[in-house]
């Protein structure tokens, strides 16, 4: 079977410094893949990469993004935007900015419906009131004629959510999805992601610093540090058994139910540290010499 | 903008004139010259220039006379002019709408000319050649609306003579029109002959006075642009597959429009401030060439009435402003 997102090698450069450095990975169809690491782990850049939304000064130097065995980077542009948006979906960051605030989310999902599918624009507004429904917003056609700043945060990022999975997408890239919201919303959130992937059968790319959310939602994980995978695996393995010595610094830092609040521990300085000059060494190998 | 603001706006128009009125009246006086001297023929006796003075009622003490001239503008006498020896306001209403039509003209060809170079200047993005962009804005940004009169005016009324280099309007022509607005009244009601050549008489002008202004648009805009490309909105929109030029009309450009409006729209007080000069390089029949003249000849009743016009079209035009940025940003038209 092809896998749906195969990362090899894959190395992003910002001028001369090193983002991704040599990061390899795979989503199987329906999978659910957390990709786990603290801020500047190179996360982010990973799910832009998939993508093609490197900022303007990011280069990839080297590797290979392929999705259902087909080379992102080789492709021509005009074929890679025909899978974006309709088989490759985002769930971006922060709803508060993610969506246009000058146009009606009617408005905005109807674009969406029809640029990829090629539904009228009153087959497009029927589809977006059976989204609407799916991700439990109530009367949806008053919110489709609603402009954003007129919904709350959690209504937008569901919003988002239902665009994702609107042409029913093989890969669903969600960048964070909880991060900017409040606790409370962050589980109807990850409730709703998880029935909306079974339904429409994607794949999910779940990129988090939380590993609350990934032992919740993800069947895989992969940790991620300066670039390098450190660690990757079946979720409930890599939890139990950490292998490598940041992933159970990482686990020491996380909050339970179960443990005192007095029993968490920072990741120490000393490991990251140590984790940051491995991969400073690494850039310094010459390319003849790592291959 | 809300009723509620509306209203508070409308009703800050009378305090408003009314404090634009005592500067204007006031700096009139104050400064040196005198129209009477203006008037009389060298030699007049103390008596005759006594007897003019009376008669415009400038022997009064300044309080006086700008509460007698007060009175009579809320009655809508604007007084007689004392050079062109006629009434004050029936002068204004015939060559404001000259004036008006010259601003629009300008207005247009400068938002059109500034639109297209912000949108061709923002798919260049990081390219080498917007530097040309850029450095053509500049250029235009950098020279004033008169010297441009000048240079066109050498260029194409005197070099290559192509177009009409003063007045309205070709004495010959028959206009026939009802109102003063010539170029409104031609082109709605189909005359588009006379529209044709009160347009070719009017490009030179307007075209003086929208350079400079398509530049400020075409740099306020593709900032915004670029502010607006980089936001979240416009980098999801990419992630859906849409194109860079579809997401820039679609998406980015309904946003940046707010901002360019806002800034861009109170500049145009610029462009008419503008009109003065310009006007009076053509010869063209406004108020900006009846102002040069009316401060010349020391013309109060004149001068006062002219200042108020142009007071009455700045604060239009920043109402204009706010009510179409509040029309563009769905933000502002709910609580």
């Amino acid at each position: 079977m092809t896998a749906t997102l195969t990362i090899e090698g894959l190395k992003v450069a910002i001028g001369a410094a090193n983002v991704l450095r040599g990061v390899s990975l795979e989503v199987q169809p329906g999978e659910v893949r957390g990709l786990v690491g603290e801020s500047g782990a190179g996360k982010s850049m990973l799910g832009r990469a998939v993508l093609g939304l490197l900022p303007a000064n990011a280069s990839v130097t080297a590797g290979r993004i392929a999705f259902e065995g087909r080379d992102l980077l080789a492709m021509q542009e005009a074929e890679r935007r025909n899978l974006l948006g309709r088989r490759i979906a985002l769930i971006p960051q922060d709803p508060m900015t993610s969506l246009n605030p000058v146009k009606r989310i009617g408005g905005q999902i109807g674009n969406l419906l029809r640029h990829h599918l090629g539904l009228s624009k009153r087959a497009a507004l029927m589809r977006a009131t059976d989204l609407l429904n799916e991700v439990a917003i109530r009367e949806p056609k008053r919110v489709l004629s609603l402009y954003p700043h007129e919904i709350s945060g959690g209504m937008r990022q569901r919003v988002l959510i239902a665009m994702a999975f609107a042409c029913d997408p093989a890969l669903v890239i969600a960048d964070e999805p909880t991060t900017a919201l409040d606790v409370t919303v962050q589980r109807q959130v990850l409730q709703l992601v998880e029935r909306l992937r079974l339904r429409h059968g994607s794949a999910v790319l779940f990129v988090t610093h939380d590993l609350g959310v990934v032992a919740k939602i993800c069947r895989s994980m992969t940790v991620l540090h300066a670039g390098r995978v450190l660690e990757e695996g079946e979720t409930a393995n890599v939890l139990v058994r950490p292998r490598h010595a940041y992933t159970r610094a990482l686990l020491a830092a996380t909050p339970r139910a179960d443990r005192p609040a007095e029993a968490l521990r920072p990741v120490p300085p000393d490991l990251t540290d140590q984790l940051w000059s491995e991969a400073h060494r690494l850039d310094q190998v010459p390319a003849a010499g790592a291959a | 903008m809300r009723w509620g603001e509306l209203i508070r706006r409308l009703v800050l128009v009378p305090p408003t004139l009314f404090g634009v009125a005592v500067i204007v009246f006031v700096l009139l006086r104050i400064v040196p010259g005198d129209p009477i001297a203006m008037m009389i023929p060298p030699g007049a006796s103390e008596a005759d220039i006594g007897r003019l003075r009376a008669l415009y009622g400038l022997d009064q003490p300044i309080l006086q006379q700008f509460a007698t001239w007060l009175g009579q503008v809320a009655s809508g006498d604007f007084g007689r002019s004392i050079s062109v020896r006629q009434n004050v306001l029936e002068l204004l209403l015939a060559r404001l709408p000259a004036t008006i039509e010259l601003a629009l003209v300008a207005t247009i060809i400068a938002v059109l000319l500034g639109v297209v170079a912000a949108l061709v200047g923002i798919l260049l993005r990081g390219r080498r050649a917007e530097w040309v962009v850029d450095g053509g804005i500049g250029v235009l940004l950098a020279i004033p609306d008169f010297l441009w009169a000048l240079i066109l005016l050498l260029l194409f009324g005197v070099l290559i003579p192509l177009l009409p280099i003063s007045g309205r309007v070709d004495p010959e022509i028959d206009l026939n029109l009802h109102s003063n607005f010539f170029l409104i009244e031609s082109i709605l009601t189909g005359h588009f002959d006379i529209a044709f050549a009160l347009l070719h008489h009017m490009i030179l002008p307007a075209l003086a006075l929208a350079l400079p202004f398509a530049a400020l648009v075409a740099r306020l805009l593709k900032a915004s642009l670029a502010e607006s490309e980089d936001q979240d909105y416009a980098q999801v929109a990419r992630a859906r597959g849409y194109s860079r030029p579809s997401i820039l009309l679609h998406e980015v450009f309904p946003n940046a429009l707010i901002p360019t409006v806002a800034l861009g729209g109170v500049q145009v007080t610029l462009l008419l401030g503008g009109t003065v000069l310009v006007e009076r390089i053509f010869s063209y029949e406004g108020i900006g060439n009846m102002a040069i003249d009316a401060v010349i000849n020391r013309d109060f009743p004149l001068i006062q009435g002219l200042v108020l016009a142009f007071a009455v079209m700045f604060i239009a035009l920043n109402l204009l402003v706010d009510l179409v940025v509040t029309m563009l940003d769905p933000r502002l038209r709910h609580g």
